[in-house]
């Protein structure tokens, strides 16, 4: 995996995290951390998720994360536009009812 | 392929099987069985009792030894790799079985979440969320604190079917999914295998006796017949064979073979007799 697959653009009320390419096991653990440090210091996230081609249990997860730390300390988390691979895992889970997906 | 989503079709071949040959003491089982699947594909694997379809299906998983032939999942003879090759390609591979085989002692959520404490470094939070998503996906979301003996058959099924795929497999293998159940709940498991292949891109064997799943499932269907491929085909091919014992099948007929009277009577009265 390249060294950019996350990559971010911050400023004091909004962080918007891009993620590119394959997320699965191998790499799921980094984007969870960028996630909660990103709502840790920001109130609101938002995950890019248009140049994703894969992304598997833990990488779901890992939004899950984000969100259930979201709800819990008063932050806003969104995806944003999920690849067509994305949306199909979200809407079996039936998980893009619980997501705010721009 | 009848229902092959085409965005998944793909011509990389992910389980090979060729000249498969295994015996049960003197009786030949599997005589010559090849077998190839490709990235996407559900296979149906069909035969009557005894044909060999189960025996082909732990020979694929590893289970058994052939006496002959070579096995390939997702390029990677079985028989030659290294242990360890082997418990990372396990990782790419989920099995469904018949019986559910769910630990009794465990509830369902620990034994969704099974594999993922086996096989990964994740995190408690993490094995929770995706273990119970996996239950949403089949449709029992909430169950996770059940013990399995609370269940019905098919929701231990279902449940089954939740372990299998929480690796986030490659390679899914099902025996018998929807054996026993009513046709509602056997069809919410077709609807379940087929929205899995479409998101995941997994590639399937199912082995069924049950025709209505097959043809509603199957992008190809493999018939097995003593042993032997007796013919591989689509939906419409299988259905529209004049092969004999492909319409007993499709019939539902029961068929015996042409009564040898001398073997016969050595079959009752033959103290040491065994079967060739």
């Amino acid at each position: 995996m390249s060294e950019d697959f996350i990559t971010f653009d911050k400023n004091d009320s909004l962080c918007i995290i891009y993620v590119t390419g394959e997320v699965d096991l191998s790499n799921s653990s980094e984007v969870r951390k960028t996630i909660l440090g990103a709502l840790k210091t920001t109130p609101e996230v938002v995950v890019n998720l248009s140049q994703v081609a894969y992304i598997d249990s833990s990488g779901i997860a890992a939004m899950v994360e984000g969100l259930q730390f979201a709800n819990s300390n008063g932050k806003t988390f969104k995806l944003s536009q999920p690849s067509q691979q994305v949306s199909s895992i979200l809407e079996l889970a039936r998980l893009d009812q619980v997501f705010t997906i721009e | 392929m009848d229902n092959l989503n085409k965005k998944q079709a793909n011509n990389e071949t992910v389980i090979e099987v060729s000249n498969l040959v295994t015996h049960y003491g003197m009786r030949k089982i599997l005589d010559g069985v090849d077998l190839d699947v490709k990235k996407g594909e559900i296979r149906v694997i069909m035969g009557g009792s005894g044909s060999g379809k189960s025996t082909l299906l732990w020979h694929i998983l590893g289970l058994y030894q052939p006496t002959k032939g070579h096995i390939k999942l997702l390029g990677k003879d079985i028989h030659k790799i290294s242990f360890n090759d082997m418990l990372k390609l396990k990782q790419d591979i989920g099995v469904s079985f018949q019986s559910g085989a769910l630990f009794s002692s465990m509830t369902v959520g620990e034994n969704i979440a099974l594999p993922l404490r086996e096989f990964t470094n994740l995190d408690e939070n993490t094995i929770r969320i995706i273990s119970r998503m996996k239950l949403e996906v089949v449709n029992l979301g909430g169950f996770h604190k059940l013990m399995p003996s609370q269940l019905s058959g098919g929701m231990i099924k279902r449940a089954a079917l939740a372990r299998s795929i929480v690796m986030d497999p490659k390679l899914l293998f099902f025996d018998e999914p929807s054996a026993g159940l009513d046709p509602v709940v056997a069809s919410e498991i077709d609807d379940l295998i087929l929205s899995l292949r479409d998101t995941m891109g997994m590639s399937m064997v199912v082995v069924t006796h049950e025709l209505d799943s097959a043809f509603k499932i199957a992008d190809k269907i493999t018939v097995l017949d003593k042993g032997k491929n007796l013919i591989t085909g689509t939906v419409e091919e299988i259905k529209n064979s004049d092969n004999k014992r492909v319409m007993d099948l499709l019939q539902r007929r029961s068929r015996h073979d042409k009564l040898d009277p001398k073997d016969y009577l050595k079959r009752l009265t033959q103290e040491n007799y065994t079967l060739s």
